[in-house]
């Protein structure tokens, strides 16, 4: 199917039981993902933006079918990955893989440079371990560490090597998209611009989609072309970069960009104080999952969920404000 | 009112590690005024936290060891006293606030007890008092029915409302300084930005000093008066933060402020490549002869690799350890 997306979620729910044991039913249920439709074209850096809890990290695990959904379809390339068995799905993930956050604990420390990379190959190829090695060789070279490394272990590397070795080891099988979960969160700041650049270079050079899972807003907007917003477990905003930044509709959306404290030293800004904190998940609030944060709400905001809705072309909105388009921040 | 509250000179922490001596903090001065908020800025490793540390006499020995230097406050050096007497500094005339709210607090005690806790130890106060002093303190850093919760435990709690009881643990006895060492680098953006403004109201409430440990430069612009960066053990520029955004003089300042992607940049133009401090910090067992930075800058030249530069003036009270002060020649234009 050449004109399927190269991912398309539709209505994905991940529901988490809450309490319960072996026999016990379990007292309530979390909606960690609570109904999340979108889609990633080829070639497209796609963002996904929220505070802790928000279920962007479940989302991202459901889309490489590292846990089960609830309910709802992923689509890659058009195939439908609930409906594959154990082996299809092996040979799907080549098309698919994930870089972590943390570098210190998602490399195995026992194992040496080479094994690390080459380990989805010895699960997907048939290839002699001469040319794995050789294979790991190359790819160690294309994220700027050398040869030699190959024999090391993962201790021997600071943060943002083996941050690089994670993402050797994603390109190993030559995928067309791979999740970046907070791929620089846990970097320095000189050390975050090194891997950025990195990933920039290698999306143009291997043909990769990314889908970006971040917490930074100036991250992502630096690297996505289009940024989808969660809050509760459901997509509260979607647009281009550019729209997210200058016609933002969705006044959770405003508050995340005002609270970015900025650094500019002649333009202090008092901190944009939204109040209170983001809901309990067991119990989350009527009506919008924003309301009782939120500084425009009225009577309508309590009693009623607004639908994601298009405001504008390939803008979508969750907000009841000006009849569900959210706030008029035209440019 | 320019009166010294701080004032470190020469500050050497070495730790001692069996790869051989770690140089954490290698002659450090610099000083803080009463009411001044400094930003201390720097990347993993480059001693910020270590220096923090070693203020309030908590670098734990062995392996670490202050070999030399002072740290004068309100006219004594701290490095003289004896534990009893730090002691009674530490939480009273100075108190410190975590990254991570829920490792500093006490898990097994309610919060109200441990907020009231510095008041019954520095001030004598009985438990019924020291609780009220602590519930208004509660309420101050806005924690909703604060009276009610005082029996609640940390893990009940969370991670805004955590670092707030750290804040309102730090404050009760009216310190005269504040050290925050990434206070908010484990929070959200929203929650990030009601705990700034909290402590900057009770910074102007309590005229107190602040010494801002962060790696984030948002933060810094918006809160420092002046701003110190380190790398590598070392204090590499110092100046008003103005200065440091505007004018930076070392090209590790200069590297870190170029290498952030910003929010709004670059909407709807090109986009920027953003610029790279190529390779990593040095190991700091590793004596190095030169500048220390020499290896990752873009214009270190013979002497750079030679001789360590001195932390000098390069005018208003803007100091850089750098030798493009003796050769501006040196620096590339296009770097």
């Amino acid at each position: 199917m050449p004109d399927a997306p190269l991912l398309n979620i539709v209505d994905l729910v991940k529901q988490f039981p809450l309490g319960g044991g072996f026999l016990s039913k379990p007292s309530a249920w979390i909606r960690a993902v609570d109904g999340v439709s979108f889609k990633v074209d080829r070639g497209e850096s796609f963002g996904l933006v929220g505070e802790s809890g928000c279920g962007k990290t479940t989302l991202g695990r459901l889309i490489l079918r590292l846990i089960e959904p609830s309910a709802g379809r992923v689509e890659i390339d058009g195939q439908d990955i609930m409906a594959l068995d154990r082996a299809e799905m092996g040979a799907l993930r080549r098309k698919m893989q994930i870089i972590f956050q943390d570098p210190y604990s998602s490399l195995d420390p026992r194992m040496k440079v080479e094994g690390i990379i080459t380990e989805p190959l010895r699960a997907t190829q048939q290839l002699s371990k001469n040319q794995r090695r050789e294979a790991a060789a190359e790819l160690l070279e294309k994220v700027g560490l050398r040869r030699v490394d190959l024999d090391k272990y993962p201790h021997e590397f600071s943060g943002g090597q083996r941050q690089r070795i994670g993402i050797a080891r994603a390109l190993c099988v030559r995928p067309d998209l791979i999740v970046a979960d907070e791929p620089v969160s846990a970097l320095d700041v000189s050390i975050q611009a090194q891997v950025i650049n990195l990933m920039e270079d290698l999306k143009e050079e291997f043909d990769l989609s990314y889908l970006f899972i971040s917490h930074d807003l100036s991250v992502v907007q630096y690297i996505c072309d289009r940024i989808a917003v969660m809050y509760l477990g459901a997509i509260v905003e979607l647009a281009s970069t550019r729209d997210f930044s200058v016609a933002t509709r969705h006044p959770y959306t405003e508050a995340l960009l005002k609270s970015v404290p900025l650094p500019d030293p002649h333009r202090r800004t008092e901190p944009f104080a939204m109040e209170g904190d983001v809901p309990n998940p067991i119990d989350p609030p009527q009506g919008c999952p924003f309301h009782p944060r939120c500084r425009y709400r009225f009577d309508r905001c309590s009693l009623e969920k607004p639908p994601l809705t298009a405001a504008a072309p390939d803008h979508l909105v969750a907000c009841w404000l000006n009849g569900g388009k959210g706030l008029g921040n035209e440019d | 009112m320019s009166s010294r509250l701080l004032e470190i000179e020469n500050l050497n922490v070495h730790f001692h590690t069996p790869e051989g001596i770690a140089r954490a903090v290698d002659g450090v001065s610099f000083h803080l005024d009463a009411g001044e908020t400094i930003g201390l800025v720097g990347e993993s490793g480059c001693g910020k936290s270590v220096t923090s540390l070693s203020i309030l006499g908590l670098i734990p020995s062995p392996p670490g060891q202050i070999e030399s230097g002072k740290i004068i406050f309100d006219g004594h050096n701290l490095l003289d006293f004896a534990a009893e007497r730090l002691r009674k500094v530490r939480g009273h005339e100075i108190s410190m606030i975590f990254q991570e709210p829920m490792t500093s607090l006490n898990p097994v005690l309610p919060i109200g007890r441990q907020v009231a806790e510095p008041l019954m130890i520095h001030q004598g106060l009985g438990k019924a008092d020291a609780l009220k002093k602590a519930a208004r303190w509660l309420d101050h850093v806005k924690i909703p029915a604060a009276a009610k919760r005082l029996n609640d435990y940390p893990h009940q709690l969370s991670g805004g409302m955590r670092q707030r009881v750290m804040i309102a643990m730090a404050m009760v006895c009216g310190p005269k300084l504040l050290i925050a060492d990434e206070p908010t680098t484990a929070l959200d953006v929203t929650i990030q930005a009601q705990i700034l403004s909290l402590m900057n109201r009770l910074k102007e409430e309590l005229a107190m000093s602040l010494l801002l440990i962060t790696h984030d430069l948002g933060v810094v612009a918006q809160m420092a008066a002046r701003v110190v960066v380190m790398y590598a053990g070392q204090i590499v520029e110092e100046a008003g933060v103005g200065d440091i955004f505007d004018d930076p003089f070392h090209p590790y300042t200069e590297g870190l402020l170029k290498s952030m992607p910003r929010i709004g940049e670059g909407i709807g133009g090109a986009k920027r490549r953003l610029s790279e401090i190529p390779g990593i910090v040095p190991v700091l067992t590793e004596v190095i002869q030169g500048c220390k930075f020499a290896d990752r800058c873009p214009h270190a030249f013979d002497v750079c690799r030679r001789s360590q530069p001195q932390l000098t003036d390069v005018g208003r009270g803007h100091r850089a350890r750098c030798w493009l002060k003796e050769y501006p020649e040196r620096r590339k234009s296009d770097a």
